[in-house]
């Protein structure tokens, strides 16, 4: 059944595609507005260039506009979620201190969707990692499966969820990117609350966007490159 | 033969009498027709959700007039604003009488949004 409705599907949305830019260029910038019905395309790779000479030590604002977006506690318990964590890394032999923000880091090859029993975890179009919560049945695999321990799961009931963002008992969550917000236009909330603008968010796979261009030009690195899944997100000067 | 028939005819009367009696009356809040007619929705609105739920989650395309969100922008109480707080209002007094579990709203919000920003902004 669904093989046949994605054909259809896809029919449907290169041909309304094609009609709309050709008829109607008003109309998209209305879709763009409330979230766009064609969805996300492969075209675009979301990602973020973190720089940790801007990250200061102590300051926590990312992580308090997480929070405040997606409605999480702000506890740091182990059974409270954390979506994003600022770490503080210091070289032992130079005595180097670093401060950055860490969380999912939305890689091209995710462990989690791969040991998934449920396909819940898994990749959209445009690279960002996700749990489908209509699926996860909280084994809570992926977050064994993840390297960077990005994932949390919800222990207790909640109440009072943003309505941009449901979360809900007995699944496991991780940061979306906002995908909420994305999906609007706008930036994800810790790259807006940032005061001194370390986090740059963009489409990697636009060359002439800012942040395709500043990696192209500045030294940077992902966090356990080694395991080869390619993050999105990405860290300079550590 | 005859008692029969009438007693029959009889409970079957005071049984649909019963039964519309005891129809839920909803808080509708703004209420009003998007999707379609009432009837049509009362019988199909799930897969609606249903699909919308998967489309948006999985691939991003966010059809905002079929979402749970658009639904309760309309449907919430203009007194509470929520589609759950009471026995009356609009997604809970019917799927009591039908005894249908509602679990969308373990996860996602029943508040208006409008309502909930000024709530959350108001802390």
């Amino acid at each position: 059944m669904s093989e046949i409705n994605t054909q259809r599907r896809n029919f449907l949305k290169t041909s309304i595609g094609a009609a709309a830019v050709a008829i109607a260029p008003g109309m998209m910038l209305f879709d763009i507005a409330h979230g766009k019905p064609e969805g996300a395309s492969s075209k675009v790779r979301w990602g973020m260039l973190i720089d940790t000479a801007q990250c200061k030590t102590g300051c926590n604002e990312c992580v308090t506009a997480c929070n405040k977006e997606n409605g999480l506690s702000g506890g740091i318990a182990a059974t409270d979620s954390q979506w994003i964590r600022k770490i503080e890394i210091k070289d032992i032999s130079s005595g180097r201190e670093l401060s950055l923000p860490m969380m999912c880091q939305h890689c091209e090859h995710p462990p989690c969707v791969d040991v998934c029993p449920t396909q819940a975890s898994f990749k959209r179009a445009d690279g960002i990692v996700l749990v489908d919560k209509h699926r996860c049945i909280g084994c809570r695999y992926c977050m064994m499966a993840c390297p960077y321990k990005a994932r949390s799961f919800v222990h207790e009931p909640l109440h009072d969820q943003n309505p941009d963002v449901p979360r809900g008992k007995g699944t496991v969550e991780s940061c979306t990117l906002c995908v909420h917000r994305i999906d609007q236009g706008r930036q994800p909330a810790c790259v807006e609350s940032c005061p001194n603008k370390a986090i740059l968010f963009g489409d990697l796979n636009d060359a002439n966007s800012e942040i395709a261009v500043k990696v192209r030009t500045v030294a940077s690195i992902q966090i356990r490159a080694d395991l080869h899944l390619n993050p999105g997100v990405r860290y300079q000067g550590i | 033969m005859m008692k029969i028939l009438l007693s029959i005819l009889l409970f079957a009367f005071t049984g649909a009498w019963a039964a519309d009696s005891s129809v839920p009356k909803l808080d509708i809040g703004k209420g009003g027709q998007c999707v379609e007619d009432t009837q049509w929705m009362r019988k199909n609105h799930m897969h609606l959700l249903k699909h919308q739920r998967d489309e948006a989650v999985r691939k991003g395309a966010r059809d905002e007039k079929i979402s749970l969100k658009n639904c309760i922008e309309c449907h919430a109480s203009t007194v509470d604003d929520s589609v759950i707080a009471r026995e009356d209002s609009f997604c809970v007094g019917c799927h009591r009488y039908e005894a249908v579990k509602l679990d969308c709203f373990e996860c996602h919000s029943g508040t208006r949004k409008s309502a909930w920003l000024q709530q959350r902004n108001a802390k």
